[in-house]
Formats: structure tokens, C-alpha cells, sequence
């Protein structure tokens, strides 16, 4: 019987090993700002970067009662159609960021988990910009807006229902 | 010669970093497996100091993984030989075993071991392979995956897999706080480590054909950017930072090209960067949505994902550019298409009946299959030998990766113990030099 024997030794060799123990170590962030990003896109609201905007503006956008309240509009699946339902609701808000010049707006675009994960950016992105078109043709300055896609990384709802897809799929209005 | 092994024992120091994540079972497939007995290895050193793993179970979880062969339990050998000599065919014969692996471990220095293993063939008699490996306590897990790699080639001619990992994401915590990180394990789950950690979400890993490097997106700092990782050093670089989308990287199979989706200019469209030069060309130009670039293995054309005709489907494009010729003609959602280590078939997300499923297309008769059984089923990513598929699925509640045999035969569930993971992609082979 006959044994093919070699020897990975070379391979092995601790001495190398160690060496390439030295590299290995640290996997944080190369660049030294942390991997954990600046919270700054949340979807809560915050009126005290609103510069320009009148302090009764600056309040409706916290009031129950103003139609500015709503920052929340939803889809349906796989399109970016703007529902009928939430026009006016965009209208207020339009009229708002046209009044206060000041005003910076990112409109975030979402989608359900359904799919592809990088296709879903792409949908998502589809459903912030047909927000933007609708504020650019109501006069709003396309340098008041900004906008994000996340696909489906960031559900509201984090359940796996028709319901929870529904509240999934929605573009988020961030002052 | 020399750099390789260098590659080679940075990859083994980093397995030694264990944490067990992933569990592994296999839910489905093992008839018709080729029969094989792999005797636990026996230790001929100090009794009260055994090696930390066993050799041959890992060995033998390998290969019964693989589908293609069903291993036989300790507890039914008729005996245990190690060495060739001790080996007694009929015992084999009697037990149905076509092969046979037995080996031997021997102290060798201070924290080494000599790794000695041979493989039979029980019908005729006769060694296949044997080989002497010397090693350390930390690479035992490696070697052992080596072994089950030289044994599943010898006896398939097919090379191994074993030897490989994959990365993915994970995220952890309720709405709100959750964490979100980037993960690379060993292909049988083991030696989990976190490469990236943030509260933002991460997404879209892919390796580079080396290995060494994972590109990813990543949405610190509120948008998403796309970053390229030394996965041994963790020194990282931001590669892209346009306005708008920056998604979907891939490797180009030399590793000199970086293929994303940018939307810089209006609607997502596929752009190649150099890498050396850092130049951008565009490859594809259309008011749709335009994303998920994935090489031909011949690294000359792309295929992509694209909603031109109406609903999202896979189409070709020549890394040059031109004309784009559609390939998914069957139901009305194709997305996240990648070729076969051969080119000759797809992997893709595809909407069965209303569910999003892993599908298979061969390009060469156009036949698209069904290999999952999922309703949110997405990222599929070949194994390096084509034999596999991993992909996510959910089960109980929540996001677990699953893998399947590409003629759907054999199935397996890889499962964390808390939180979700998805956006699993398999590794390259390691380049290393397994023999002179």
C-alpha cells in the first residue's frame, strides 16, 4: 500500500501565523469616526433646525389639529403612485416649505419586505422622488429638498402581514 | 508561492476567533448519498489532553452537508482503525461502506499536531489519498474542512467547498434601537465574527475574488454610501457617495472593477469603477429602474435587474455597453440574478403563486426551476463549486439563511439563535496552495 504523503508545514508554520495575528485584529472603522452612524435621519421630528420659520409654523408642524401633523404617506405595492387620499396633506406641507424658505425637508421612500432588497432601494427612491415632483410643482424650491431611499431596512411595522406591508410601504417627510 | 501562504495563515488565524452563531440542520434529502465511513480520528497523545475538536466529526458533518454522501454512526462501526494497517476491509464490506477515512493525530511540538488521514476504497481494497498535515490547535477546524475538501474531490472530481465561508447581515433589537452588523462565519457557521456594526442599515456584502475584501452599503450618517473592507485588517474605504442611490456592489471576477447602481443622473443606472484609477463609466443609460449587477464569470458582460418592459426581469448587457438583451421571460417579477461558477445557469429571485422564491434558470434550454419553498425567499449566492445555493428565508418569525443543493435535492436550514439574518453571500475559494 502506498502513502502519497507531503507536507503542508510550509503553510502552517506558526511563525507566520503569528505574524499574521498582528493584522488581523481591530474591525472597526478604518477611517476612526465609529461605524455607528449619526442618528441625524430618524424618523422623528425636530423643529429647532427650522431657521427662517416662524415660530407658529415651527409649532404646527407638532400640532395634532394642523394638517402639517402628518408626515406619513403610504403606497400601494410595487407602485409609486401618490394616493388622492394624502394630496392635501402634501399640499400643507408644500405651502409650509414655500412660506418658509428656510425650511429643509428629506422626503425618506420605503417599501415592504417583498423582493429584492436593492431593487426595493430603487422602488423606494421612485416613491421620495414622486413626493418631490409633487412639492416642485407646487412651487417648492428643489434646494429645500433632499431625499433617501431605504428600501425595506427600515420598516414601521416590523410584522409580516398584508397589514404590516401596507404600513411598510411610504414616503416619510423629515424636517 | 509564498504570498499564498501568507494568504492562507491569516485566513486560519481569524477562524481561531470562534463564537458560535450559526447552527446548521439539514431538513431535507439524503437518499441516494454514497455511503461512506469516516472512523473518529484517534488521538495518540497525552489522554487527559485531547484536541479541542474532533477531526473526523467535523470531517463527516462535511461531507453528510454536502448531500452527496450519508457518513456512518460511530456507534455502528464494527471497528476503529487509524492507520492503514489496522484496516480490515471486510468489517466495511459487511457495514455497505463504499469509502472509508481513517486518521490519526500525534502531539508535534508544543500547541502542534501531526494530522495523518487516509481514504479507501473499501470494494476494491485500495488507498485513494493519503496525506500528513501538520498543524496547531487554532487550525484544526480549517485543516479538517481541508480534508472533507480533498475527499469530496477525490470522490466527486469536484474540488471541496468546505474550506469557504460566507458573510451576511444581521440586526438585533426592537424598532428603534436596532443594530445592524455584518458578519463573516465559516461555511458550516462556526467562527462568526463582526466586521461591521452600526445603527444604520448595512447591506449588499460581496467579496472580492480573493477574498480578502468585502464591499458593502451602508447608510451612516442618514445615506447610503458604498464601502470597500480588508476583512483581515478592518481598514475600510468609502468608494461612492453620489447623491441618491449607491447600491448594489459586485466585484468584477479580477477584482479590478467595482459594478454599483448610482442615481446621480435621475433614475438607477449600472456604472463599472476602476479601481486602480477610480474611474467611473456608465453602462447602462434608461429612465427605469436599472440595479443588481452581477459578472459573468468571463468578467465581459453584466447581467442586471431592470423594470424597463414594465415589471422588474433579468437582462445582459456587455460590460462595454450597448443593447441589453432580456433573459427572464416566465412570471412577472425576476430580480437579483448571479451566474453559476460555469455561466451556464442563473440564480434568481422569482414570484411563484404569489411568493417570492429562489429560482434557477439555465440559459441554455431557458428552463426556469423552483429550488425554494419559502414566501419572502431573496439573496441567493452560489457556492464557489456550484453545488449549492445559500439564500434567505424566514422561519419561526424571523429571518434565517437556508441552502440548497442546486438540483434542489438536498436542502439545509443555517439559523442564528437570536435576531434576523439575511443578505448571505458565499465566499470565493481562498487562493492557497493545497499541493506542490
Amino acid at each position: 500500500m502506498k502513502t502519497n504523503t507531503f507536507s503542508w508545514a510550509a503553510l502552517i508554520l506558526g511563525v507566520l501565523l503569528a505574524a499574521g495575528c498582528g493584522t488581523t485584529g481591530d474591525t472597526k472603522d478604518g477611517e476612526g469616526d465609529g461605524t455607528g452612524a449619526a442618528g441625524g435621519a430618524g424618523s422623528g421630528v425636530s423643529t429647532s433646525g427650522v431657521a427662517g420659520g416662524g415660530a407658529w409654523d415651527a409649532t404646527a408642524l407638532q400640532d395634532p389639529d394642523s394638517p402639517l401633523y402628518t408626515k406619513v404617506i403610504y403606497f400601494d405595492y410595487d407602485v409609486a403612485e401618490l394616493r388622492s387620499e394624502f394630496i392635501d396633506t402634501l399640499r400643507a406641507h408644500a405651502e409650509y416649505l414655500v412660506r418658509n424658505p428656510g425650511a429643509m425637508v428629506t422626503i425618506e421612500g420605503h417599501c415592504d419586505e417583498r423582493g429584492s432588497r436593492e431593487y426595493n432601494v430603487a422602488l423606494g427612491e421612485r416613491r421620495a422622488n414622486a413626493v418631490q415632483r409633487f412639492f416642485e410643482t407646487e412651487g417648492v424650491p428643489s434646494s429645500q429638498i433632499s431625499t433617501v431611499s431605504y428600501g425595506e431596512e427600515r420598516p414601521e411595522d416590523y410584522g409580516h402581514s398584508e397589514a404590516a406591508w401596507a404600513m411598510n410601504r411610504r414616503a416619510v417627510l423629515v424636517y | 508561492m509564498f504570498k499564498q501562504v501568507l494568504v492562507f495563515c491569516a485566513l486560519l488565524v481569524c477562524q481561531a476567533q470562534a463564537m458560535a452563531a450559526l447552527t446548521i440542520e439539514i431538513t431535507e434529502g439524503l437518499e441516494g448519498a454514497l455511503p461512506i465511513a469516516v472512523v473518529p480520528f484517534a488521538w495518540a497523545g497525552d489522554a487527559g489532553r485531547p484536541p479541542g475538536h474532533s477531526v473526523g466529526k467535523i470531517i463527516a458533518d462535511d461531507l453528510q452537508r454536502s448531500g452527496r454522501f450519508n457518513t456512518l454512526d460511530p456507534a455502528d462501526m464494527l471497528s476503529r482503525p487509524s492507520t492503514a494497517d489496522a484496516v480490515d476491509f471486510r468489517d466495511w464490506r459487511a457495514l455497505q461502506q463504499e469509502n472509508l477515512v481513517v486518521g490519526r493525530i500525534t502531539p508535534n511540538g508544543p500547541g502542534g499536531y501531526n494530522i495523518r488521514f487516509e481514504l479507501f476504497d473499501v470494494y476494491k481494497g485500495e488507498q485513494l489519498i493519503g496525506y500528513n498535515i501538520p498543524t496547531t490547535e487554532q487550525d484544526l477546524r480549517s485543516v479538517a474542512h481541508h480534508i472533507a475538501d480533498l475527499i469530496y474531490e477525490t470522490l466527486t472530481g469536484i474540488p471541496g467547498a468546505f474550506a469557504t465561508r460566507i458573510a451576511y447581515v444581521t440586526s438585533e433589537g426592537g424598532a428603534g434601537q436596532k443594530k445592524t452588523e455584518l458578519r463573516i462565519a465559516d461555511a458550516d457557521g462556526y467562527g462568526a465574527q463582526t466586521i461591521v456594526s452600526s445603527d444604520e442599515p448595512l447591506m449588499s456584502p460581496a467579496w472580492s475574488p480573493d477574498g480578502r475584501k468585502i464591499a458593502y452599503v451602508s447608510f451612516e450618517k442618514g445615506k447610503p454610501s458604498i464601502w470597500i473592507q480588508e476583512i483581515f485588517t478592518g481598514k475600510r474605504e468609502k468608494i461612492t457617495s453620489y447623491k441618491g442611490i449607491n447600491g448594489a456592489p459586485a466585484f468584477s471576477p479580477d477584482g479590478r472593477y467595482l459594478a454599483m447602481t448610482l442615481s446621480k443622473d435621475g433614475s438607477p443606472d449600472i456604472y463599472v469603477m476602476d479601481l486602480l484609477r477610480r474611474k467611473l463609466r456608465q453602462v447602462t443609460r434608461h429612465w427605469s429602474i436599472d440595479t443588481e449587477p452581477s459578472w459573468s464569470p468571463d468578467g465581459r458582460s453584466l447581467l442586471f435587474t431592470s423594470d424597463r418592459g414594465g415589471s422588474p426581469q433579468i437582462y445582459r448587457v456587455s460590460v462595454a455597453g450597448g443593447t441589453a438583451e432580456r433573459l427572464t421571460w416566465d412570471g412577472k417579477y425576476n430580480a437579483r440574478a448571479s451566474f453559476a461558477p460555469d455561466g451556464k445557469s442563473l440564480t434568481l429571485i422569482t414570484q411563484a403563486g404569489g411568493n417570492y422564491r429562489i429560482g434557477m434558470l439555465e440559459l441554455g434550454t431557458g428552463s426556469l426551476s423552483i429550488l425554494s419553498e419559502g414566501n419572502l425567499d431573496e439573496s441567493p449566492s452560489f457556492a464557489p463549486n456550484g453545488s449549492m445555493i445559500i439564500y434567505a428565508t424566514r422561519s419561526g418569525g424571523k429571518g434565517v439563511l437556508a441552502a440548497v443543493s442546486t438540483d434542489g435535492r438536498v436542502k439545509q436550514r443555517l439559523a442564528l439563535q437570536t435576531g434576523d439574518v439575511r443578505d448571505p453571500v458565499w465566499s470565493p475559494y481562498y487562493k492557497q496552495s493545497r499541493s506542490q
